[in-house]
């Protein structure tokens, strides 16, 4: 609110503005912080994402436990049903504790900072990837884009499982046995990734060949531009559209393939669990009465990707200037 | 036209053999498969001999052509695992796969475009609102917990849905059918939820997403000022121009319908290929998995090739691009 | 989309009509994975062994309670001319499912299968030098040496005709590497009391009730085997009434099973023992932070014995389904004593001043290798270890993986620490000693991935292969024992415990070798 206070003075002021806002720019400056006001969705989608977001990333200063210590676990505080005392210990946990006495609470924190950590980087990967390429093989076309989109055909083919299990495996052979327990996030990073860029390459290459054939560019190329800043300036703003409707399920897409992978018996180590993992542990128990195992990860889990998602919807619409 | 087809074919035999090697090197790092083959009392001598025996001592670039040399006259194999033809049993396995994936992409395609389309028309409506939001759920928990939590509800709470297999199958000629009987399609409901589910909110939002941009655009403008009715604007004009990127999505989805039926097909017990080669790889059956993944490859490259027929077909301006990239 | 909810329903309903309950002489029957091969020979592996049990039989048989039962064979003796003969007595009358009659010769044969490769029951067979007809009731097997237990390596070894065997082109086991399949993967032709119906791998085997076998008639008529590989689905089939028995039950399910109507739990311990075991003999470790060799150290493995709390593991991680124990081989096996089965309780004073005498007063880290789909939760165990052993400041790295990747670890001693698991067959601890304490040379060692080498041992444990006086071996046996359990090679943890589930009215016992008989299912 501040900020729109700030700049208001400034967007009437022609002299303070010399040149005429970018079209980003004036999205930003008017209608963005509008529209998250006044959109009860986004609003609450929003602060369910920062919270979570923030109680991941401060989790180590609000979590009452370090689950990722395993010397200071009980075994004995094992499948504590939440708010009762253990049967054991007498230890009571508000969210109950899991099979190796993790709190859950804490557990929960520190499983989605890795989730987290694991889906942006993941995302940022695969966009960073995927619409280099598409760019690059949309609006050279000939052989560069034949070649990419071959290569993009390969990839796709690989399912990510096994995409994960071929980095595992030669990650092996390479990283000394020192970094192994770091290295298991970064596979998996570089695992989801590669295994997604595929989807944003060939929407931003479809874009881009329909584009690149409309008079603004074909002008832009005979007044001598350079086919970077063609494609910076006049194709990507054109294409975000698609972009980040992948990339907003991407995130939580992400999220959940790395539980996914944890299913199929690859992922972070289960003395660092994601919240994946935690699901994963905790759909062993739904048939025997500890609930809330799977129950609260879970919860976690459906609250920030669905957030996530709701406040991607949100800012797609609000981004695109001809949805209004 | 014919040019275009014949290099898109030559270009799709390429990325076969690339899939066929890179499936190749994989394996090496899946795990030995003797340790799964023998007993605990095998001696490593007799280890050794069973790794000569099976050609896995010879250096990769040996492994490879012989193993493309008989691939190439038809001959797969036979399964480490399973000690049958890796052909045969993955021909038995895929028509429940495909199956599977055809109903469930069925299904999320013609609820993913209604759905699609009627919350691109009614933006601000309180139910397209609700549609968008709940179709959210089913993107945000991972596919095994959901198929988890399905046969929990239907299956043990409710015990209305079979929690497990094919049900009943009939047999016709050598594709084995599940939708022939009354126990084989109800089988099918609550996997083919699951593998859809995801599909149908990626498509719907796509199509939701495209049809607001087409909208905007000058040309449906003018159909409108033309006089067109909101029918005819809605249908034969937005919705012909969204399904360019929607079919290139379907199809790539189509793909990993087919590679997220591995989740599915091992929550359910579901027979189909999916469940073979995760089997096949927590047993290092290298002939399997690596027929799987050319059989995989196959798909997407003939699926690919469509998608690109497609897009030359109904985006005219394409085809002048293509023209151009010759020289 | 009207039409389609419209068909949901009725199929619903549909579903909703399904009997409850098949008939009572249909059994339906489900565990987490397919025998791999129906070829009697071929794999010596647990699901195969158990399911072609039911069509193939063998000339001793395993009650439950461990001791040898005559099946195919009535008798059964070392010839008291020569020490190193076996005589079997064939039973007479028995036939094959296609009508032939058994004699000796399809013993004989039969071993001969099973003892040439590529036959996975092959290193069973290899003190075996030749296998003879003396008449058409009687078989003696020549060995190398005398083997007084050599009838125990028999409990698996299937008996096939061998007229069907030579008109089919299987003589020998299924080869790999020739590329074919062979008949005997999916037919059969057995003297066992179910004839196989239809087979689709993975899917579901039906098997019926051979009317011409010799033995009385089983309750169960009818055998639906369906593999689920996912525990949660193969639960949720028997709740839902799908199936009748569920082989292998997680563990955490048992008691919320036995507390449903309708289902009840055996239990039985199994031939099976979990434990840990480490490099204690290479001069450093690959995956260790300090520049030599702490498990070298006796201080260490007491430090670790120590700091270990199985009835915690038992009570929390097994959910009291385990048989907590530091002798490293299961109680029904010939050389366990009460005394190498008792274990203090832990005491963490006592194992850091055993660390710090050692010279690890800050600790040190070290990679823990661990199987997460080979045993009862193997990879819950390791973490629960990691726990402990985080304790006495030992930093443990845990990577648990598929079994395809872990055991190779093992056999290529690529790894410092893991954990295994181990059943004995023979129910004699020389198979222990065997494959786990002797040097690894030959056939021996093959599982002694704690590059343990101990000459004298050695020589003890040779010599056991040979004795007949069974009251010295047993002698030796307790002396090689004390000498292993002195120089802490495992570090025990439990014996597993299984549990099948299944619906009342069933009644079936536990086998400890996971090999149940649906011919000992009764009705209630």
């Amino acid at each position: 609110m501040s900020d729109n206070a700030a700049r208001d003075p400034a967007s009437q002021d022609p002299i303070a503005v010399p040149a005429p806002p970018s079209a980003w720019r004036r999205a930003w400056d008017s209608d963005i912080a509008y529209s998250f006001r006044t959109s009860p969705m986004a609003l609450i989608s929003g602060v369910v994402a920062t919270i979570i977001i923030l109680a991941a990333v401060l989790a180590p200063w609000i979590a009452p436990y370090n689950p990722f210590d395993p010397g200071s676990l009980n075994l004995m505080d094992g499948f504590t049903p939440p708010m009762e005392p253990n049967a054991f210990t007498g230890n009571v946990y508000w969210l109950g504790t899991d099979n190796q006495g993790r709190d859950i609470f804490s557990t929960i924190l520190y499983g989605a900072r890795i989730s987290l950590f694991v889906g942006f980087a993941a995302v940022i990967f695969a966009m960073v990837l995927g619409i280099t390429l598409g760019l690059i093989a949309g609006y050279r076309g000939g052989w560069v884009d034949s070649l990419l989109m071959r290569v993009a055909d390969v990839q796709l083919t690989f399912p990510s499982i096994l995409l994960a299990l071929l980095i595992f495996g030669i990650a092996r052979g390479f990283i000394p046995p020192a970094y192994r327990e770091t290295m298991a996030i970064w596979v998996l990073i570089v695992a989801i990734g590669l295994s997604d860029w595929v989807q944003y390459a060939r929407v931003v290459r479809g874009a881009t060949m329909v584009e690149k054939g409309k008079e603004y560019v074909q002008a832009a190329r005979v007044i001598g531009r350079h086919p970077a800043s063609i494609l910076m300036r006049h194709i990507l703003p054109n294409v975000m559209g698609p972009v980040l409707v992948i990339a907003t399920i991407g995130l939580a897409l992400a999220i959940i393939a790395e539980a996914t992978l944890s299913f199929l018996g690859v992922g972070v180590p289960p003395t660092q669990p994601s919240l994946g993992t935690l699901i994963r542990i905790g759909q062993g128990f739904l048939f025997s009465g500890e609930w809330w195992i799977l129950a609260f990860p879970s919860i976690a889990l459906l609250a920030l990707a669905l957030s996530v998602n709701l406040l991607g919807d949100w800012l797609r619409d609000a981004l695109n200037p001809r949805l209004r | 036209m014919l040019a275009y087809t014949i290099r898109r074919l030559l270009q799709s035999l390429i990325v076969m053999l690339v899939v066929a090697l890179v499936a190749f090197s994989l394996f090496r790092f899946v795990g030995d498969p003797i340790s799964s083959m023998v007993g605990q009392e095998t001696t490593l001598a007799e280890r050794e001999a069973m790794r000569d025996a099976l050609g896995l001592n010879q250096p990769f670039p040996v492994q490879f052509f012989s193993y493309m040399g008989r691939v190439l006259q038809g001959d797969f194999g036979i399964s480490y695992r399973l000690q049958q033809p890796v052909m045969e049993l993955i021909l038995s396995r895929l028509p429940a796969t495909l199956e599977l994936a055809l109903i469930s992409g069925f299904f999320a395609f013609v609820i993913g475009v209604s759905f699609g389309v009627y919350t691109a028309l009614n933006r601000r409506g309180w139910l397209a609102n609700a549609i968008m939001t709940t179709s959210l759920i089913g993107v945000s928990l991972p596919t095994f917990l959901i198929g988890v939590l399905l046969i929990w509800v239907f299956a043990v709470e409710f015990q209305v849905l079979p929690s497990f297999g094919r049900g009943d199958t009939v047999d016709i000629g050598w594709w084995r059918t599940g939708l022939l009987t009354p126990s084989g399609r109800v089988s099918l409901i609550l996997p083919a939820i699951t593998l859809g589910l995801y599909q149908l909110t990626l498509i719907m939002r796509l199509v939701r997403a495209e049809m607001l941009e087409v909208l905007r655009t000058d040309y449906i403008k003018f159909a409108r000022a033309r006089g067109l009715s909101n029918r005819a604007v809605h249908f034969g004009h937005a919705l012909k121009n969204t399904l360019v990127p929607v079919i290139t999505i379907t199809g790539l989805q189509f793909g990993s319908i087919i590679a997220f039926s591995i989740i599915t097909e091992t929550v359910f017990q579901w027979p189909g290929v999916g469940a073979l080669f995760i089997n096949s790889v927590r047993f290092v059956d290298v002939p399997v998995m690596a027929a799987y993944l050319m059989l995989i490859a196959l798909v997407f490259v003939v699926i690919n090739l469509i998608v690109d027929l497609l897009y030359y077909a109904v985006d005219p301006r394409l085809r002048v691009e293509s023209g151009g990239a010759k020289h | 989309m009207r039409k389609f909810l419209i068909t949901a329903s009725v199929l619903a309903l549909a579903a909703g009509a399904l009997p409850a309950s098949a008939e009572a002489e249909t059994l339906r029957w489900a565990r987490v994975g397919d025998a791999l091969t129906l070829d009697p020979h071929s794999q010596n592996e647990g699901p195969t062994h158990t399911l072609n049990h039911h069509i193939y039989e063998t000339l001793v048989g395993r009650a439950v309670d461990g001791s040898l039962t005559p099946r195919l064979a009535t008798e059964w003796g070392i010839t008291e001319d020569d020490d190193t003969v076996w005589e079997f007595k064939i039973r007479e009358g028995v036939t094959f499912h296609d009508g032939q009659e058994l004699t000796a010769e399809d013993v004989v044969f039969s071993l001969d299968r099973a003892r040439t490769p590529p036959s996975g029951m092959a290193a069973l067979h290899a003190a075996v030098e030749e296998v003879t007809a003396v008449d058409d009731y009687t078989v003696h097997v020549k060995l190398s040496g005398p083997a007084p237990l050599y009838v125990q390596n028999l409990t698996n070894t299937f008996i096939m005709s061998k007229e069907w065997a030579e008109e089919n082109d299987t003589t020998t086991a299924p080869n790999f590497a020739a590329g074919e399949e062979s008949y005997s993967v999916r037919n059969t032709n057995g003297t066992g009391p179910y004839r196989l119906v239809s087979r689709d791998p993975e899917v579901r085997t039906v098997l019926e009730a051979f009317e011409g076998h010799w033995d009385e008639a089983p309750a169960v008529t009818e055998i639906i085997y369906t593999p689920i590989a996912e525990a949660a689905t193969r639960v949720a089939a028997l709740l839902s009434g799908e199936v009748d028995i569920v082989q292998d039950v997680p563990v955490q399910d048992i008691a919320r099973l036995e507390g449903t109507d309708g289902i009840s739990v055996v239990r039985g311990p199994e031939n099976r023992n979990i434990f840990f075991s480490y490099d204690m003999t290479s001069e450093t470790l690959a995956s260790a932070n300090v520049d030599d060799n702490p498990f070298a150290k006796p201080e260490v493995r007491e430090a670790m014995a120590l700091a270990v709390d199985r009835d915690a593991i038992r009570q929390v991680v097994m959910r009291g389904e385990s048989d907590p124990s530091a002798a490293p081989l299961p109680p029904f096996v010939n050389g366990w004593t009460e005394e190498m089965h008792a274990y203090d309780a832990p005491d963490i004073e006592r194992a850091i001043e055993l660390m710090n005498e050692a010279g690890y007063e800050d600790g040190f880290s070290v990679d823990l290798h661990c199987p997460n789909d080979r045993y009862l939760n193997d990879e819950a165990i390791c973490q629960a270890l990691v726990g402990m052993l985080g304790r006495i400041n030992m930093n443990v790295n845990l990577v648990s993986q598929s079994r395809s990747l872990h055991f190779p670890l093992i056999e290529n001693w690529e790894t410092d620490f893991y954990l295994l698991g181990w059943g004995v067959p023979t129910f004699d601890s020389q198979y222990v000693f065997d494959f786990l304490v002797h040097t690894r040379e030959g056939s021996y060692g093959a599982f002694n991935g704690t590059r343990y080498s101990n000459e004298e041992l050695d020589g003890k444990i040779e010599q056991l292969a040979t004795m007949t006086d069974l009251e010295a071996r047993d002698a030796l046996i307790a002396e090689i024992w004390e000498e292993v359990m002195e120089d802490r090679i495992f570090l025990n943890i439990h014996n597993q415990v299984l549990a099948y589930a299944m619906r009342d009215g069933i009644n079936l016992e536990v086998h400890p070798e996971n090999q149940p008989r649906m011919t000992t299912v009764t009705f209630d």
